[in-house]
């Protein structure tokens, strides 16, 4: 598919980009001002990266933000998938429906609610507040949107490809690694990422939750907020950002690379 | 699917290098030794390098942690499930944490720096005898304005910002009592006061105040206000403080018709593991050297008399950070009003947002 | 092994996830529902829900939830349709998530700094002599920031089944005649509809309980139920209003799905 794009397009394309990055450069170009603030800029400095650096506490932090982000998005791709392809297997249309907006009320629950009634049922089951309560929470809180980003390539999924595979004497795992697996993998890439975003993005569930020393980059932020945020954290989000992405340009032309070599095929 | 497969691989052993990677960044800083003291704080509202002194003298490994509401803060202590030895509310929550038995009463023997805490901020209504705080720091609630956005006009009292030429140009904290506490206050009324007709009329005094208001803001005003978004502010002196070390146009005041004095103060959670070390922490921040430090890097006023003679003159000589005892008399500490009194103030409050000019 | 022990047994994790972070917490909002402010047990709650003053903060958030979800689509079906047809398009689908990865609080305050009296945007309006307007603490700040924010998740799933249309059968439409327009009204729309749905919920449905950036953009000019909520769990404790309030998004969440769930069979 080698469409051309008209120049207006193209044109609006760059607008969309431009305005999706505008923030960032601007808390970029902020993370250089000797002035300390977020609007008066006095002179480049390098001392934000200096002072960074020599954080351990806040280095920590960043590690657990990742660790956390990584782990339950991953854990919440995998229940969400297994979720989607239960539901999509549901006969009757009003059971799932039910258990479709069921599925959904975590996605509407607003966050404080959420970290509130995840803390009572922590505390009553007598769990430790730290690494694994948050690691649990973000799980929870992901798993509807995998559902949700799944769902739709199920839908598209043409019965008879089951129906066919069956035939040729495939039995049910093959029939999910083989051909249901292949087909919906963009829907669960879709889902992972979605689900890392919420994770990193989440602040009141993870405040409430956490523990014991455990702490998240954005509770780290939040509560700066009081005394104003310092540009090193501007630092940090500059060298976070060019870090996902020069990640994700190399995993992307990794991944052209493999295909290309490998089976070759396009999903 | 191959390629699902990779990239789930992929991130399970990345995760494993980062975890690897925070444990041995936890050993090397001691955080996950024995002997260690969990502080529950603000960020951002205590010197580092204080708390690597206190871990030279002591031994002891602080775990720094951070709230931003004091009702959030409290939700967690109430729960349980984590050990805060340490933390830092504002005054009107010691008094729900101490009625609700969330506090253990301090050991004064193990406080000897306890002496250095101005008489004037010891033994107030929220904590009679100091059983369970002792303050860290101290306000005032007031108008940061910048005169020369107003024509140099001086602004001294509450009343002052009902003037008409100030259309758009005010904005507000977001906070219950101190909104309503200005309306109060306007009127000549007690900022603790539970009469409904006087709270009424503080709020329709408010609502005549709209075409004037520019935002109801949280944190951010510092930003704002020191960037001239708008002309006045209703802040707290603390915030206040900042917005003027960042932008010397600006000027504070605390209103003549009286206004709140607040605190933060140490107190020591019934979570708390460390109760010795607990003590030990909060004699050390008492100590005139360490407060005068802290206070130099916080910028907030501190209730350490002892401290204050260690600090320049020109930061303790300023009274509008440091009013004098005649206009102390003025201003009010709140007091715990009870839950639907409170959840009144509120539901006012509420209601003035959501008025439209 | 019977076949359908193993199935339920593949759908444990998930059943266990609806059954802990699920019900249990719908159980727990419910029951505080019926706790008034001293918590004895009675219908207060419900009975101030229905005053003007929620009903008309209900009505707005509707209001506002329904502009976001209308310029979200607007704007990013296009941009989701002309990324099809980019020779890259996975990585720039990736490029369009990555911002999201940054904290929502500090791209806030960018754009605190972007719409601010003496801003990037007013130094713009200056200079082309339109003169310094106000933008920030507007309804236009507001819905605007907030499409910002939920733009990828729009996108993501349009992209998806835009991304899974066959060529052939648009390749069949030009061949018949078909214009572009019918083309895209006929063919293209259509199928996508799936895509559509789910990126309407997942931005109408968490626009509803949008909590910090009525504060942060807009300056509490706007008011919305999940501002409502976050006071009176985080500022008068009064958990059971709260509740009460969450239990009506949770209903409307209910009604959504089910609006939206049937239109499927129309098509």
């Amino acid at each position: 598919m080698d469409q051309k794009l008209s120049p207006v397009s193209k044109f609006f394309l760059i607008v969309i980009f431009v305005i999706l990055y505008a923030p960032i450069f601007f808390l970029v170009f902020y993370s250089f001002n000797s002035g300390g603030t977020m609007y008066d800029f006095e002179g480049f400095t390098l001392e934000w990266y200096q002072e960074l650096f020599s954080d351990t506490r806040l280095l920590i932090i960043v590690l657990n933000t990742l660790v956390v982000a990584l782990l339950s998005a991953l854990i919440a791709t995998i229940i969400g998938v297994i979720g989607a392809i239960g539901i999509h297997s549901v006969k009757k249309r009003s059971r799932k429906n039910a258990i479709l907006s069921l599925n959904n009320v975590l996605i509407v629950s607003p966050d404080v609610i959420m970290g509130a009634s995840f803390l009572i049922l922590f505390t009553i089951a007598g769990y430790q507040l730290g690494f694994y309560s948050v690691l649990l929470s973000h799980i929870a809180f992901s798993v509807p949107i995998v559902v949700l980003m799944v769902l739709p390539k199920l839908y598209e999924m043409s019965p008879t490809l089951v129906d066919a595979a069956k035939d040729l004497g495939a039995n049910s795992w093959e029939v999910v690694t083989k051909v249901i697996l292949p087909f919906i993998s963009p829907g669960i890439m879709a889902g992972f990422f979605m689900a890392l975003t919420y994770s990193l993005d989440d602040f009141a569930v993870t405040f409430f939750v956490t523990g014991n020393g455990f702490s998240t980059l954005s509770v780290e932020i939040y509560s700066l907020a009081r005394r104003g945020v310092s540009l090193n954290i501007n630092a940090l989000s500059t060298l976070l950002f060019l870090f996902t992405i020069v990640l994700v340009v190399v995993y992307y032309f990794i991944n052209q690379r493999l295909k290309t070599n490998g089976t070759g095929g396009r999903k | 699917m191959k390629q699902l497969v990779r990239l789930f691989l992929a991130i399970v052993i990345v995760s494993a290098l980062l975890l690897w990677g925070i444990s041995s960044l936890n050993a090397s800083q001691g955080y996950s030794g024995d002997n260690t003291l969990t502080v529950y704080n603000w960020g951002d509202y205590i010197d580092p390098e204080l708390i690597s002194q206190f871990e030279e003298e002591t031994g002891i490994s602080v775990i720094y942690e951070t709230f931003d509401s004091n009702e959030a803060m409290m939700t967690k202590i109430q729960q349980g499930g984590t050990s805060y030895d340490v933390a830092v509310p504002s005054e009107y929550t010691i008094d729900k944490m101490r009625e609700e038995g969330l506090l253990i009463p301090l050991d004064h023997n193990q406080i000897p720096n306890l002496k250095n805490i101005d008489s004037r901020f010891m033994d107030l209504p929220f904590d009679p005898g100091n059983q369970y705080s002792v303050p860290y720091f101290w306000g005032t609630v007031g108008i940061v304005y910048n005169p020369s956005m107003i024509d140099n006009r001086k602004l001294t009292s509450w009343n002052d910002l009902w003037n008409p030429a100030f259309e758009n140009e005010i904005l507000l904290i977001d906070g219950a009592r101190e909104v309503m506490g200005m309306g109060l206050n306007s009127l000549g009324y007690s900022l603790n006061d539970t009469n409904v007709d006087h709270l009424r009329a503080a709020k329709e005094k408010l609502d005549e105040l709209t075409p004037n208001v520019k935002a109801i803001v949280g944190d951010e005003i510092k930003m704002l206000m020191a960037n001239e978004e708008a002309a006045i502010g209703l802040v707290w002196s603390g915030d206040a403080s900042d917005i003027m070390y960042e932008n010397e146009n600006l000027d504070y005041v605390v209103p003549s018709e009286g206004s709140n004095l607040w605190f933060d103060s140490m107190v020591i959670p019934k979570t708390a593991k460390n109760v010795e070390g607990a003590h030990k922490f909060i004699n050390f921040m008492l100590d005139p050297e360490v407060s005068a430090q802290n206070t130099e890097w916080v910028s907030y006023s501190t209730p350490n008399k002892a401290a204050l003679q260690l600090m320049p003159e020109d930061m303790t000589s300023d009274e509008r950070f440091y009013p004098s005892e005649e206009l102390t008399k003025k201003l009010e500490v709140y007091e715990n009003l009870g839950q639907s009194n409170l959840a009144f103030y509120n539901e006012l409050f509420l209601e003035f947002k959501m008025h439209r000019k | 092994m019977n076949q359908k022990v193993t199935r339920q047994l593949y759908m444990l994790p998930y059943t266990l996830w609806m059954i802990f972070f699920v019900i249990a917490p719908i159980v727990l909002v419910v029951y505080y529902s019926f706790l008034d402010i001293n918590g004895d047990f009675s219908l207060a709650n419900y009975e101030k829900f229905f005053t003007p003053k929620y009903l008309k903060m209900a009505l707005s958030s509707f209001w506002y939830s329904f502009l976001i979800t209308l310029f979200s689509l607007l704007i990013a079906y296009p941009t989701a349709l002309l990324l099809t047809r980019t020779k890259h398009k996975q990585l720039w689908l990736l490029l369009i998530i990555v911002p999201s990865w940054i904290n929502l609080l500090l791209k806030a305050y960018a754009f605190i700094g972007i719409f601010g009296t003496y801003g990037i945007t007013n130094r713009f309006l200056e200079a082309i002599g339109i003169g310094t307007q106000q933008i920030l603490f507007t309804d236009f700040s507001f819905i605007f920031v907030a499409v910002y924010i939920f733009i990828p998740f729009m996108i993501l799933p349009i992209f998806n089944s835009l991304n899974q249309l066959n060529p052939a059968l648009i390749d069949a439409a030009n061949d018949l005649g078909a214009s572009k327009w019918t083309t895209f009204r006929r063919v293209i729309f259509p199928l996508t509809m799936e895509g559509v749905k789910s990126g309407c919920q997942v931005v109408f449905i968490p626009a509803l309980s949008l909590f910090m950036l009525t504060r942060l953009i807009a300056g509490n000019r706007v008011i919305t139920l999940g501002t409502a909520i976050e006071q009176h769990f985080l500022v008068t404790q009064d958990w059971g209003m709260g509740s009460t309030i969450a239990v009506f998004l949770i209903l409307i969440m209910f009604l959504f799905m089910a609006l939206t769930g049937k239109r499927k069979r129309g098509v």
